[in-house]
């Protein structure tokens, strides 16, 4: 089993993501730079946050033009698990991968907190926690407002699309605890086969009590969970 | 390619000005400098000569007022792996590795353009680092800005921060911490100074040195353009009121450019073909050329015809003057070179071997006149020399002053401020200043967490804490380092040598509030014109003031950086020599926040009870309007022995808070403990009670620590700071929603969190 971290020029938590799956959570798990075409290692992916070409032109726009692109979209369409953490979420919209897109934050400020986010449906990364579940994981982002047309939305509400929702520390939906103005607190969203999720807040940066917060670590273990099954 | 010496001396370029002894002056060199360059050359220059001159002459090049008071500085101690005079310091943090840093100011710039003032500052400090083969880790800043209420203050508070987080948000390295004032003498000259610290392996560092004739010189990054022309230069003067017409000077930064040149570095520096580095800082192309060969003893040829270009037509004056961003130099082994240009090409950067060493002691140029890559048909490559100088001319020989000092008058005695007020308005009116409210809306603009090493966050504790990781062998050794940047200028003013040892106490006691034993200081010392006497004598106390407090706390300086000229219309900034303390903790476990966390801990005070002396605090500026008293003073001593017993407290693992008595005095420390949390306090108000409760609340005389613990730890925490020689006392408990401070307030919590939170809103909402 094997967990492929995707480096793209711009890339900068690649090492986070990296450290998380593989020292963490004791994953085999290693980078695989964007000039490569293929997947060395087809089991799971990870895109990790940063600003991949440096976010010139859209947010996370010019990665799908990658040699490594291709390969990445096959696993996803294979069923295989793909996670977008944050830049990366911003990469699969812009791949095609995922619906939607992520725009500047309402407040229009690059913004690095604590959020807490409600998970709200079952999928390869939140399988097995608890409808309503309540995380704490820091989001560090100046573009990570989710929007979609009301169509979409109503797709991904009624499919059970939509992975995390920002909610207040005791699971309210309400404004004050929507960081960035997203569309219905959207934090993150599903493929419509529930392997591939895209989301703004950083599980990766919250896996470990030294750093004072592993609520992360549970989207983790789901991921483990669903390799070990399969 | 072949790059041979060409005979003769070189003639003027087409095309380019002449020269004289006006245009010398106008380049800001003084007549007397003017001559000085006709004796090394034995011959007028050119104008691409006069140009390196200027700016490696300039103040900002050749530290030429400042090198004579430097020299006083310790900077020697068994865990300095490398001092002053390379990109940056560093300190041993054991196993073979070592913590590399550097602090720099990007004053002028930011002034200017807030946002690429600053962006680039940060990208200049990461490159610092970088160079000497460390990866950066982590970043924080040190920021000067006018009285909140001018009218400038917002833009430049708005750009500045923006900047900073625009740049190091996206290079992916942490911004930890920081701190920011805000004092009238700042209103038309902030203060942006950039720290960064890296790790690498001590055995890997690399270092800014031409060695070995015939080494091919190679260019690598993004490609010159005219940004940033005489940067150094403008660096180097005093503002007025057409400054603000200076903003060709500024350069633009490319934070994406530089993480490709971070991560293309390391990997070259990992294939081991390189025999040195150096960033293209100020005076981009000259500097990094002159003192990679400086240090050795060396030449360097350049064929400036191979500079890789964004601009059409630049000339070589512009090529060698030219700041633009994200660039470096570097020197391959012989027949290396191919490896470093792969290397760049995986990266998609621009690279080209520009030049070789020499052993002719010379910095040489050629260019061909009217050639330029970038036409769509190029002239024929028939280069001349357009520069020859010693390269001794512009390092080890360039002018050196020791400057004319003079003890300024007493600052005119303004009337002491009220004590007979109610201590608890006044708590919340200081805790919701500017100077002392929350700076959460600044923090939150930058990534504090990127690299999974954050351990505690901006405002945590007293030092920004960070896990560092550490690659040996198959092993990955985990350390945490705890870093602080600190000065207040306000009582700098009032004793120069006194406020400097002050500033570097406070930075290493929050280290060591923190659970890090303080290992190193870099400095960044602004002042004003050196030009003016009583600024110069200040310069020269706070020299010796750093001096002795980095001996007395074994904190020696390792890098550090002089920013003169800080002054507008002939008024300085307050005197700001701005330190940051590098430490390490030995064990993860011995790290302690500032805030309270137990309800029913013990606090206690430890240090001398104060004075009640008020000299220079926020609340005598606060009252009067302006900064006066008589200095607090500070005795380095007790110092020590304070810092030693907060690390063996740290040790023991005995504490559940530290926080120090700084900015604000015992009463904000306690309130700040308190927001931290949310938690309340009762406790008593040390020092003599016959003293007005506000003086003993407000005073800022060093040397005092706020902590907390479990009642079962008391007799442990006593008997470690009887042992150090430490005065402690019991004063209360963690308990209630009130700062409860017997005798002088009573405040809730709440009451003074919204305060606190709501501190920049007059100036960023």
């Amino acid at each position: 089993m094997k967990v492929a971290v995707v480096v793209y020029p711009g890339s900068n938590a690649d090492w986070d993501a990296l450290h998380a799956v593989r020292d963490v959570l004791g994953l085999d798990a290693e980078y695989v730079f964007h000039k490569e075409t293929e997947l060395p290692s087809p089991d799971a992916v990870v895109i990790p946050g940063g600003f991949a070409y440096g976010d010139y032109l859209r947010a996370g726009a010019i990665p799908r033009f990658s040699p490594i692109t291709p390969a990445i979209v096959q696993l996803a369409e294979s069923g295989a698990p793909v996670l977008g953490i944050c830049n990366g979420f911003q990469i699969l919209t812009e791949m095609g991968l995922l619906p939607g897109a992520l725009t500047r934050n309402a407040h229009l400020r690059f913004e690095c907190r604590d959020a807490w986010v409600r998970v709200e449906s079952e999928g390869v990364f939140t399988r097995g926690l608890a409808p309503g579940h309540v995380l704490r994981l820091p989001i560090a982002h100046a573009e990570g407002r989710y929007q979609c047309d009301a169509e979409t939305l109503a797709r991904l509400n009624g499919e059970g699309r939509v992975a995390l929702r920002y909610c207040s520390p005791t699971g309210e939906l309400d404004d004050a605890s929507n960081p960035n103005g997203s569309v219905d607190h959207v934090a993150g969203i599903y493929n419509e086969q529930g392997n591939v999720l895209g989301l703004m807040p950083h599980p990766e940066r919250a896996a470990e009590a030294i750093l004072g917060n592993d609520d992360g670590l549970a989207l983790f273990e789901c991921l483990r969970a669903h390799l070990e099954a399969a | 390619m072949t790059t041979d010496t060409l005979p003769g001396a070189p003639v003027p370029f087409p095309g380019e000005p002449g020269v004289s002894r006006e245009v010398a002056r106008e380049f800001g060199l003084t007549d007397a400098e003017w001559e000085k360059v006709v004796f090394f050359l034995g011959r007028d220059p050119t104008y691409a000569e006069l140009g390196v001159f200027s700016v490696m002459w300039s103040e900002h090049c050749s530290y030429k007022s400042s090198r004579v008071h430097l020299s006083r500085l310790p900077t020697e101690g068994p865990q300095v792996v490398q001092g002053p005079g390379e990109n940056a310091g560093a300190v041993d943090i054991g196993d073979g590795f070592c913590a590399v840093f550097k602090m720099e100011s990007h004053n002028h710039p930011s002034y200017i353009e807030p946002y690429q003032g600053a962006a680039t500052g940060v990208g200049g400090i990461l490159r610092d680092v970088f160079t000497m083969g460390a990866r950066p880790v982590a970043s924080l800043n040190s920021l000067r800005f006018g009285r909140p209420d001018h009218p400038k203050t917002p833009r430049l508070l708005a750009g500045v921060v923006a900047g900073i987080g625009g740049y190091g948000n996206c290079i992916g390295v942490p911004t930890v911490g920081g701190e920011v004032q805000f004092d009238a003498s700042y209103d038309g000259n902030i203060l942006v100074n950039a720290f960064t610290v890296g790790v690498a392996a001590t055995d890997g560092l690399f270092f800014g040195t031409a060695e070995g004739e015939g080494n091919p010189v190679l260019y690598v990054g993004a490609r010159t353009g005219r940004d940033g022309i005489h940067g150094a230069t403008m660096a180097s003067a005093e503002f007025d009121d057409e400054s603000d017409k200076k903003l060709p000077t500024v350069q633009v930064g490319d934070p994406f450019m530089e993480k490709l040149l971070l991560e293309a570095c390391l990997e070259i520096f990992a294939a081991d073909c390189l025999v040195g580095v150096q960033d293209m800082g100020a005076a981009g192309l000259t500097s990094s050329s002159v003192e990679m060969a400086a240090r050795a003893g060396s030449g360097i040829e350049l064929d400036l015809d191979m500079v890789p270009r964004r601009a059409k037509g630049l000339s070589p004056y512009e090529m060698l003057l030219s700041e633009s961003q994200e660039r470096m130099l570097m020197v391959a082994k012989a027949g290396r070179e191919q490896e470093v240009l792969d290397l760049c090409e995986k990266w998609d950067l621009e690279a080209a071997v520009i030049g070789r060493v020499t052993q002719s002691g010379r910095f040489v140029c050629k260019a061909t006149p009217g050639y330029d890559p970038l036409s769509s048909d190029p002239t024929e490559r028939a280069a001349q020399l357009v520069v020859d100088i010693p390269i001794g001319a512009l390092a080890d020989e360039a002018p050196k002053y020791d400057r004319p000092q003079a003890e300024p008058p007493p600052e005119p005695t303004t009337p002491a401020p009220p004590t007979d007020v109610d201590c608890g308005e006044a708590l919340r009116a200081l805790v919701g200043s500017p100077n002392l409210g929350s700076r959460q809306w600044i923090w939150r603009q930058y990534d504090q967490i990127v690299r999974d090493g954050t351990v505690f966050r901006p405002g945590e504790a007293d030092a920004a804490v960070v896990r560092v990781f550490c690659e040996k062998g198959d092993e990955t050794l985990e350390k945490f380092l705890a870093i602080s940047v600190d000065c207040n200028g306000r009582h700098v003013l009032l004793d120069p040598r006194q406020g400097a040892a002050m500033a570097v106490a406070e930075c290493a006691r929050n280290v060591a509030c923190a659970g890090g034993k303080p290992l190193g200081t870099t400095d960044c010392l602004n002042f004003g014109s050196p030009e003016t006497p009583t600024t110069m004598w200040r310069f020269a106390r706070a020299i010796d003031g750093l001096a002795e407090a980095c001996a007395a706390l074994d904190v020696p300086i390792v890098s550090g950086n002089v920013s003169l000229y800080n002054e507008t219309d002939g008024k300085p900034i307050l005197p700001t020599p701005t330190v940051a303390v590098v430490g390490q903790l030995e064990d993860a476990s011995h790290r302690v926040p500032s805030g309270f966390r137990v309800p029913g801990d013990v606090v206690a005070h430890l240090g001398a009870p104060s004075r009640g002396a008020l000299g220079g605090s926020e609340y005598w500026v606060s009252k009067t309007g302006q900064v006066g008293g008589e200095p607090v003073g500070i005795d380095l001593d007790a110092e020590a022995r304070l810092q030693r017993a907060l690390l063996a407290l740290a040790k023991a693992r005995v504490l559940s808070s530290a926080h120090d008595v700084s900015d604000g005095g015992f009463g904000v420390c306690v309130a700040e403990s308190c927001l931290a949390s949310g938690l309340g306090c009762r406790v008593s108000l040390p020092g003599d009670a016959s003293l007005p409760a506000a003086a003993r609340l407000f005073s800022e005389e060093p040397t005092r620590v706020v902590v907390s613990f479990a009642e079962a730890d008391r007799d442990a925490v006593a008997a470690i700071c009887a042992e150090h020689g430490v005065p402690f006392a019991a004063i209360g408990e963690v308990a209630g929603e009130h700062v409860d401070i017997e005798d002088a307030l009573r405040v809730p919590v709440a009451e003074l969190a919204a305060a606190h939170l709501a501190a920049l809103d007059g100036i960023v909402a």
